[in-house]
């Protein structure tokens, strides 16, 4: 069975806020659209969002880690947020484990984002209606898209390609290689929601320098060793031998 | 509103794609924008697009609020009777009656001085057509924003190597091992510098960043180090120091394509003390940098032509010439300058331990030397010599604004590209690697007017707005030796200005120093706010009257597609287009966006129709220089020779049948030639058809160590990117440099600077890099200002421009000032609490937020976020100016009163660059009793007439967003 998700690599995400910007704009336009936005030009502006990116600092100073996190639906395997649905609105699907919400049936109830504990789940204060990431399903099946654009916003956006997207039911796909093979995780996973989407961890590379870099017989040094010329007028054995 | 609610189902309505570029930044990314019934459905980065290869930022993807802010200015507008300046009060005019005032206005004063006459432009990428209209106009008083931003980097590394980072070359980290970034530079090459570093990253290479604050792409550096701010210079002279004391430099390189082993005087008591000593070859007199140098060679102790064959020179020692003369090799004289510089002083110096800085010199050293490249391309250098491989020494290094705003930040930059070129890295695989049209010859060709007597009325400017001294003689002043133009460029104070000192144009326009203007045209730069520095003050300036109630800058124009803050200040406003609604070019002729493989240019092409009634500002200049009768937009039977933009930069050859115009890809009467040949009718639509880019890929072995490569010089010279196909030698000792120092020391037979700028001259000119604190800190008491105060860029509004955008001011809606809790806490300043940081020169009110990613003398915060009341169309409460703030109410455009006088800008003595992050300040918590807002505020600015109305909410979805609830465009807050 497919399970779609997304796999971040938390080792190059530079926190640009790319996908953030391209869930919004994709989204808002297509079937989960609008995404509304309060007070856009005035106090304390805020709006629907699937998508987030938060950033936060580990260690003290030098030793500092500047984390960036973005933050979508999980895609759990097991999700909270479906069961506790009165209507039936939240749901998964079957085919590539997508969660969505049905917007005909949700009341706006808000159990769902009770339920999540990942806080991913956004209320649309115009519409009473609950709105999360759909890893951008208008996309995924539109045939008028080449296949190479049948991904998620956020995906084809992302400037470090930081955003994996795949199935990570299928051992071979590029997700199920990454989490394999690059220490993929899954966020807080005590909960037994068994989380789609994975991270990749910061990984360090370092130098260690050896002695023995630090002096080779052709270091260049060695030619600036100009030799004094032996003067020609003093005595030399030419003056005295007479062999 | 319709909504669809089937998870699958496409809304309806009629669909149509373009592809135009993006301007959100000046990255330039190819864009793809798909349109629902005529609105902006979808901006995507355009998979086929070289630069961005499909990629978006955060601003890119957020275009479309850029394109329905209420924000945006529709009509013409003249500043109302009696108001004044700063009071935003206009009155709708035609676009007839606004051209008629400019003509009258601009007639008259190129008929009487056009000197009077100063047009000054921000980032708008666009400087080949403002330097051209500034030019046939005749006012030398013209530059874009580059003395603000990056000059120092533009010439610091232009003098040394012939190339420099951004538009004109990068680092290599396809194959680099070791990637350096020094400072901040996330603003510069901002997506493809993204894709190539997670490329870098994901091979295994190993970044290191050197920053006193780390966020942007340090956050993903293997190590950081943290380093005071202004002394990197003192970093990279201590890593020139080790690398030469351990020998980990590459000497075959050294020798063969830099003056490191040039020989030079060194008899103190010589006119020619400091020049290269030269043979008596004949010179080509059409030559820019005479091969005539001499080398010491070791197997014949004697002196020999440079480069002669078999021959091998001494890189140290000293030699007596036979005439007597001491000489030593450059590199004797840079291994004597740095002796001093030891790890030992540097870590006082930085803040950076004896031992990082050892380690640092040696992963550098030692990468370059044992992790070389050998890429079997097969190249001929200059000298006529083959090569079977390219090599590369895979260490490289990037820097911006961190390195270059800084008043020393010319000689820090000349300093990194000489351990650029120590490492071996120039122009070669995992190193520093050029764009077209780079490399230039050092300096580049192009050089300012020279005096009084090349500004005439009613007639085109004798020699470029801006250029590159390559000696006294090339500098803009009068018999006098003072300054010609307005911001003192070119001028003994500020000698290779490359791209003038917009930070000083309003000050001294306003002092009338050295004379009084006119008319000033400003183009989309926010002069009354976040481009200033010393904000609140240039307000005042710019709203100042003499004694007979006349403004001291007599008239403003400002075009700007938003009511920004400087656009309350003008007495005409000119509304421009967005990005989306206009042709433009990413010209060869100005910063193209040439890729490492060959030149690449592009275009914008317009994917919606203007707004209301803007005009690109494109057309505004050639409708005025058509009007204006300005030689190069005029028959010879004086009627106009371009109907508009397009037809200009399709027919427009610099000079008749010279083949060359704005863009470079299928020209020829069939599109058949590239970079040279006559204009091609068809020329938009071929860009149109291809994704509005022309790449051209250079074969393999021209697109390496182009300086010296006699393949890619003869095919520029051909294709006529240069004028000489001679070698490009690195200028590791600087000649041009010591022009200007033996000129104040009296030695030179021609110009000489005035009195008091001898000493000056003398110190700042001196042919090797050194390092000294930059000239405002050594004007402060750091007892009483201990901190330094700096600003990065955050990625989601970089460049700030139109930042008001409803999605990306969710991001970033308000500014703290980042402090290390120890540095907070120490002085009783609460995390998220008010306080005040204050500078000698003024103060603000903000708040803090501890971070333990800032080193304990820095405080920083977000540039451009706090905006000033009702500006940008926000509302009068709205958290950018409630609790956001700038930071350049602290910094000063003029340094403190000093030896020589009041009146010398704050910024490098060398280039000009404003010295924006030389701040000291020193900070306290706030009174608890005051106002929980930042200081200082101003009067709100009103709504001008044509802008949009803000609602309370929205819910974009593109084809039902103004037809649905249709913006009274017409019909601002305002009226």
């Amino acid at each position: 069975m497919t399970q779609l998700a997304l796999v971040i690599d938390l080792n190059v995400c530079v926190g640009c806020h790319a996908c953030v910007t391209s869930c919004k704009e994709w989204n808002t336009s297509g079937s989960a659209g609008y995404l509304t936005d309060e007070n856009p030009y005035e106090k304390d502006p805020t709006g629907t969002f699937f998508n987030r990116v938060q950033s936060f600092e580990i260690g003290e100073y030098p030793k500092t880690e500047t984390v960036h996190f973005p933050k979508s639906c999980l895609h759990c395997e097991d999700p909270p947020c479906v069961p506790v649905c009165p209507t039936g609105a939240s749901y998964k699907r079957l085919e590539d484990g997508i969660v969505l919400v049905d917007f005909d049936k949700c009341i706006g109830c808000r159990y769902c984002s009770w339920a999540c504990p990942y806080g991913a789940r956004e209320i649309d204060e115009q519409q009473k209606v609950m709105k999360k990431c759909t890893l951008c399903v208008d996309r995924l099946y539109d045939e008028s898209l080449p296949e190479s654009e049948r991904k998620p916003a956020c995906v084809l956006a992302c400037p470090t390609s930081a955003r994996l997207f795949g199935d990570v039911h299928d051992p071979e796909s590029v997700v199920s290689v990454a989490i394999r093979e690059e220490g993929g995780y899954a966020l807080m996973p005590e909960w037994g929601t068994k989380p789609a989407n994975h991270y990749l961890p910061r990984r360090k590379i370092r130098k260690p320098i050896h002695e023995d870099e630090l002096q080779r017989a052709d270091n260049p040094l060695n030619k600036e060793q100009r030799k004094p010329r032996a003067p020609v007028d003093e005595p030399t054995l030419d003056d005295s031998t007479s062999w | 509103m319709a909504v669809v609610h089937d998870p699958l189902k496409a809304p309806k309505g009629c669909i149509e794609v373009k592809n135009t570029t993006c301007y959100m930044c000046a990255c330039r990314c190819g864009i793809r924008v798909t349109l629902r019934d005529g609105e902006v459905r979808y901006i995507e980065g355009n998979p086929d697009h070289p630069l961005n290869n499909g990629v978006i930022c955060a601003k890119g993807a957020s275009g479309i609020m850029k394109q329905y802010s209420p924000a945006r200015l529709t009509k013409p507008l003249r500043r109302k009777e009696g108001a004044d300046r700063g009071d935003a009060e206009f009155e709708v005019i035609s676009w007839s009656e606004t051209f008629e005032i400019m003509e009258e206005r601009l007639k008259h004063i190129r008929a009487t001085d056009p000197k009077k006459f100063a047009l000054f432009t921000g980032r708008d990428q666009m400087q080949a057509l403002t330097g051209m209209f500034a030019k046939q106009f005749g006012t030398p008083n013209y530059a874009a924003h580059g003395g603000f931003c990056s000059v120092n980097m533009a010439a610091g590394m232009i003098y040394t190597i012939g190339g420099s980072f951004w538009e004109f070359g990068g680092p290599d980290l396809e194959r680099a091992k070791l990637f350096i970034m020094i400072g901040t530079a996330e603003d510069h090459h901002s997506n493809p510098l993204k894709i190539e570093l997670a490329k870098f990253k994901r091979q295994g290479g190993r970044f290191i960043t050197i920053n006193p604050i780390r966020t942007g792409y340090s956050a993903i550096a293997d190590e950081w180090v943290p380093i005071k701010p202004g002394t990197d210079g003192a970093l990279i002279l201590a890593l020139i120091h080790e690398l030469i004391k351990t020998g980990l430099y590459d000497r075959d390189f050294l020798v063969q394509y830099t003056n490191a082993a040039e020989l030079v005087s060194t008899d103190q008591a010589s006119d020619d003390e400091g020049l290269f000593v030269r043979t008596d070859i004949p010179r080509d007199p059409d030559c820019f940098d005479p091969q005539d140098k001499v080398w010491w060679d070791i197997k014949n102790d004697k002196a020999v032509a440079a480069r002669e064959e078999n021959a091998d020179p001494y890189l140290l020692g000293e030699f007596t010439m036979a005439d007597g003369r001491l000489v030593k090799p450059a590199f004797q004289l840079l291994k004597e300058r740095v002796e001093s510089y030891s790890p030992d002083w540097a870590a006082e110096v930085t803040g950076i331990s004896v031992e990082t800085i050892k380690r640092l010199a040696y992963e550098m050293g030692i990468t370059a030397r044992d992790e070389k490249i050998e890429l079997p391309i097969a190249w001929t250098d200059v000298w006529g010599k083959d090569h079977d491989t390219v090599t590369g020494n895979p260490v490289a290094f990037h820097a911006m604004r961190g390195l270059a705003a800084h008043s020393n930040g010319f000689h820090s930059i000349r300093a990194l590209s000489i351990l650029m070129t120590v490492l071996g890295t120039i122009d070669r695989p995992g190193g520093f690697r050029h764009k077209a049209p780079f490399p230039r010859p050092i300096p580049p060709c192009a050089k300012p007017p020279k005096s009084e007597d090349d500004v005439k009325v009613n007639t085109p400017l004798n020699g470029m707005p801006l250029g590159w001294p390559a000696s006294p003689e090339d500098l803009f002043v009068d018999d006098n030796g003072e300054p010609i133009r307005i911001d003192k460029a070119f001028s003994w104070e500020y000698p290779l200005a490359a791209h003038g000192l917009m930070h000083n144009v309003i000050t001294n326009a306003w002092r009338q120093d050295p004379y009084p203007i006119d008319t000033l045209l400003i183009f989309m730069a926010n002069m009354a706010w976040n481009s200033s520095m010393n904000t609140s003050e240039v307000r005042k300036m710019l709203n100042d009257k003499d004694e007979q109630g006349n403004y001291k800058i007599p008239f403003i124009i400002v075009c700007d597609a938003f009511q920004s803050e400087m656009v309350a200040y003008a007495d005409l406003v000119l509304p421009d287009t967005t990005y989306l609604e206009r042709h433009d070019v990413m010209s060869m002729l100005d910063r193209p966006i040439s890729e490492f493989e060959g030149p690449v240019d592009s275009v914008r092409i317009p994917v919606m129709p203007p707004k209301g009634e803007c005009k690109p500002f494109q057309e505004v200049l050639i409708e005025l220089a058509s009007r204006l009768k300005l030689p190069a937009f005029t028959n010879d039977d004086g009627s106009r020779k371009f109907n508009d933009y397009p037809d200009f930069i399709v027919n427009y050859e610099t000079e008749p049948g010279s083949g060359i115009g704005f863009l470079a890809g299928w020209r020829g009467a069939d599109g058949e030639e590239f970079m040279k040949g006559e204009p091609n009718p068809n020329q938009w639509e071929m860009y149109e058809k291809n994704n509005c880019v022309y790449q051209y890929e250079m074969p393999k072995s021209f697109q390496y160590m182009r300086n010296w490569n006699r393949g890619y010089l003869n095919w520029a010279q051909e294709h006529r990117l240069l004028r000489y196909a001679e070698p490009i030698n690195i200028h590791l000792y600087s000649e041009v440099l010591q022009k200007f120092k033996l000129a104040a020391q009296g030695k030179t037979e021609g110009r000489q600077p005035p009195e008091k700028l001898r000493k000056r001259i003398e110190q700042y000119f001196d042919p090797l890099p050194f390092y000294y604190e930059p000239l405002e800190t050594q004007l402060t008491d750091k007892q009483e200002f201990p901190l330094n105060a700096v600003t990065q860029r955050p990625m989601a509004m970089y460049h700030s421009w139109d930042s008001q955008n409803a999605w990306l001011r969710q991001i970033h809606t308000y500014n703290y000032l980042y402090v290390n809790p120890k540095t907070a806490q120490a002085k009783g300043v609460e995390d998220e609490g008010w306080m005040w940081v204050e500078s000698m020169h003024g103060k603000v009110r903000c708040l803090c937020r501890y971070s333990e990613a800032v080193e304990p003398g820095t405080v920083w915060t977000w540039n451009a976020i706090g905006k000033s009341k009702g500006a940008w169309r926000l509302s009068g409460d709205a958290n950018e100016s409630e609790k956001g703030f700038l930071l350049n109410h602290l910094i000063a455009e003029q340094l403190p009163n000093h030896e020589l006088g009041e009146n010398i800008s704050n910024s490098d003595p060398v280039t000009g660059q404003a010295g924006w992050y030389d701040v000291r300040v020193k900070i306290y918590p706030a009174d608890p009793e005051e106002e929980k807002s930042s200081w200082p505020q101003f009067k709100p600015m009103p709504a001008l007439p044509g802008t949009g109305n803000i609602k309370k909410c929205i819910g974009y979805f593109a084809g039902l967003f103004t037809k649905d609830s249709p913006e009274k465009s017409d019909k601002g807050a305002g009226e």
